[in-house]
């Protein structure tokens, strides 16, 4: 295989999440999109269309490779047999990101397929550490840690969700994938300022970004309860938070992600175009950059 | 100290995720001190719904013989019995025919579970390792050697499985593909199936039965003369070896020296 070329760090794009409705589409007539993403335990499987047509897109597109499975917030220790999965199809894929969730999915030998929230503590915060440290070890690369979206919080906790992201980031060397939607469902369900939590994150780390839908419910006390379903177009309170993150960081790679519902590919194209505009307009002057020996993100950080 | 306290609280949660009838872990909390259990309710809705909908994806035949809110309450039951092992959902759903068969309240179904295992032996024809299959010609080389024949052992395509039942799976997964109303098909008959994929489309064949035990001793390794000695009733054994040849199910042909 010839992959395409890997991306630079500092240049505008904007991905879309490669779905099985548009996989034939992508490859006969192609799409302005800039690069794919995948779930990687979608890919886990010993031969067949999936994989086949995942080589025909790496050929031309770059790859973000985006774990669900892993459980790095899980008080167990990590399968083995599952990260020697993910190191074989970095190795076959050449992905230009690799990323995972500050979440836990599995546990007692059961996976449960949702991304669950952990509490905040010293004690958290040391298991999260050792578990990427040993990922980064076993897949030798940085691995972009997502924030999540979560419902409840843990009595236990005693930092919030942003300080334990930087203390990860200061320790572990990994990278962030800042999920705008996330940040903003957490806030709400939480009764925080999004910005507020977006802006304390350590910007130089955040090496992608996701943009997504959610759907609205109540809780007890009939405040409003967001929950992430990945089945909506992107909110205007999102869009509004990401300008406000790319003033900040300047252009970072952004995938539009959509799980259910999805719609025609023309639809994500567009979402992917107004991301793509919102990128251009704080693009930095061609060299710019690379003159000053910097990426944007760090530049601005 | 702390581990341990860290390891109960996700034993307490994990263990809550899937029974609903168990309270909602101790130490969660709600910024406006609102009930924790409703926000909690959000992953036990995840868990369940993302996993009865990647059973309804496997078995789609299933869930339109029972129906869509039969099926629903039956795939619950089974994400709560026999939750996934694996992060991989291509593998969820292999223990389901026989957990469908153990099944009281689909006891007047028995088809059931051997639609279920047709289904499930489509998705992990799907997913099958790309073994190159033996080419025709290949094929005629070896064959033209006939004193050689009788001891030579087959060794099927990954994605190849045989299935057999005393129920008419075939007519009910055709009938599915065709719009065709399933209650129509007469159910009681025997039938049996081979199912693999050719290049990127599984497909599922309408075999004799006679053949299918035939292709079964053959992955069980028995020899091309063993194998053949089956005094089942209109056994055809050239066409058996054919329908195997032309849909490119084999992956390799051991003569003997």
């Amino acid at each position: 295989m010839r992959p395409a070329p890997l991306p630079r760090d500092d240049a505008p794009m904007v991905g879309l999440g490669l779905k099985t409705q548009h996989v034939a589409q992508v490859l006969d007539t192609g799409t302005a999109v800039a690069f794919f993403e995948v779930h990687a335990e979608n890919y886990m499987v010993d031969g067949g269309p999936f994989l086949r047509h995942l080589q025909r897109v790496r050929e031309r597109w770059p790859l973000s490779l985006h774990g669900v499975g892993l459980s790095i917030g899980g008080s167990e220790a990590l399968d083995r047999a599952h990260l020697a999965r993910l190191a074989a199809l970095i190795e076959r894929f050449e992905p230009a990101w690799f990323s995972e969730h500050l979440a836990w999915s599995s546990h007692g030998g059961q996976c449960f397929n949702d991304l669950l929230p952990l509490p905040y503590n010293a004690s958290s915060l040391q298991r999260v550490c050792a578990h990427i440290d040993q990922t980064q070890a076993r897949l030798r690369r940085r691995l972009l840690l997502e924030n999540p979206s979560t419902y409840v919080e843990f009595a236990s906790s005693t930092m919030g969700e942003a300080t334990f992201l930087a203390e990860v980031v200061r320790r572990t060397g990994c990278g962030l994938l800042l999920d705008v939607n996330n940040a903003y469902v957490s806030a709400v369900n939480h009764g925080r300022d999004a910005w507020t939590v977006i802006d304390a994150l350590p910007a130089a780390a955040i090496g992608e970004i996701h943009l997504a839908g959610f759907a609205e419910d109540r809780d007890g006390l009939g405040a409003r309860l967001l929950i992430d379903h990945h089945g909506a177009p992107v909110a205007q309170a999102v869009w509004t938070l990401y300008a406000r993150t790319l003033h900040k960081l300047g252009p970072v790679p952004t995938l539009i992600e959509r799980d259910h519902d999805v719609p025609a590919l023309s639809v994500l194209e567009a979402e992917a175009a107004r991301a793509r505009a919102l990128q251009d307009g704080v693009a930095p002057l061609a060299g710019q950059a690379d003159l000053a020996g910097l990426t944007m993100a760090e530049a601005c950080a | 100290m702390m581990q341990a306290l860290a390891h109960a609280t996700t034993h307490a949660f994990a263990g809550a995720l899937l029974d609903s009838a168990r309270a909602v872990p101790a130490g969660l909390v709600a910024w406006n001190g609102s009930d924790p259990g409703l926000r909690f309710a959000v992953h036990r809705n995840n868990v369940r719904v993302s996993l009865v909908a990647a059973l309804a994806d496997t078995f789609p035949v299933v869930r339109e013989l029972v129906g869509e809110e039969f099926f629903t309450a039956m795939a619950c039951r089974y994400v709560a019995d026999e939750p996934p092992r694996s992060p991989v959902l291509a593998h969820y759903g292999e223990g389901f025919a026989d957990w469908v068969r153990s099944f009281a309240p689909a006891a007047g179904l028995p088809c059931l579970a051997d639609l279920a295992r047709l289904e499930r032996a489509r998705v992990r024809a799907y997913h099958a390792a790309d073994t190159p299959t033996l080419g025709t010609d290949r094929i005629a080389a070896l064959c033209a050697d006939t004193a050689l024949l009788p001891q030579a052992r087959l060794d099927f395509h990954p994605s190849v499985s045989v299935l057999v039942s005393s129920h008419a799976i075939v007519s009910l997964w055709a009938a599915h593909q065709g719009r065709e109303r399933l209650q129509a098909v007469q159910r009681d008959r025997a039938e049996a199936a081979l199912v693999l994929r050719i290049d990127d489309d599984v497909v599922v064949l309408r075999i004799p039965l006679a053949a299918a035990d035939f292709y079964r001793r053959l992955q069980k390794g028995q020899s091309l003369g063993e194998a053949a000695s089956v005094n089942d009733v209109g056994f055809d054994l050239s066409e058996s070896l054919a329908t195997l040849i032309r849909h490119g199910a084999l992956s390799a042909w051991h003569s003997p020296e």
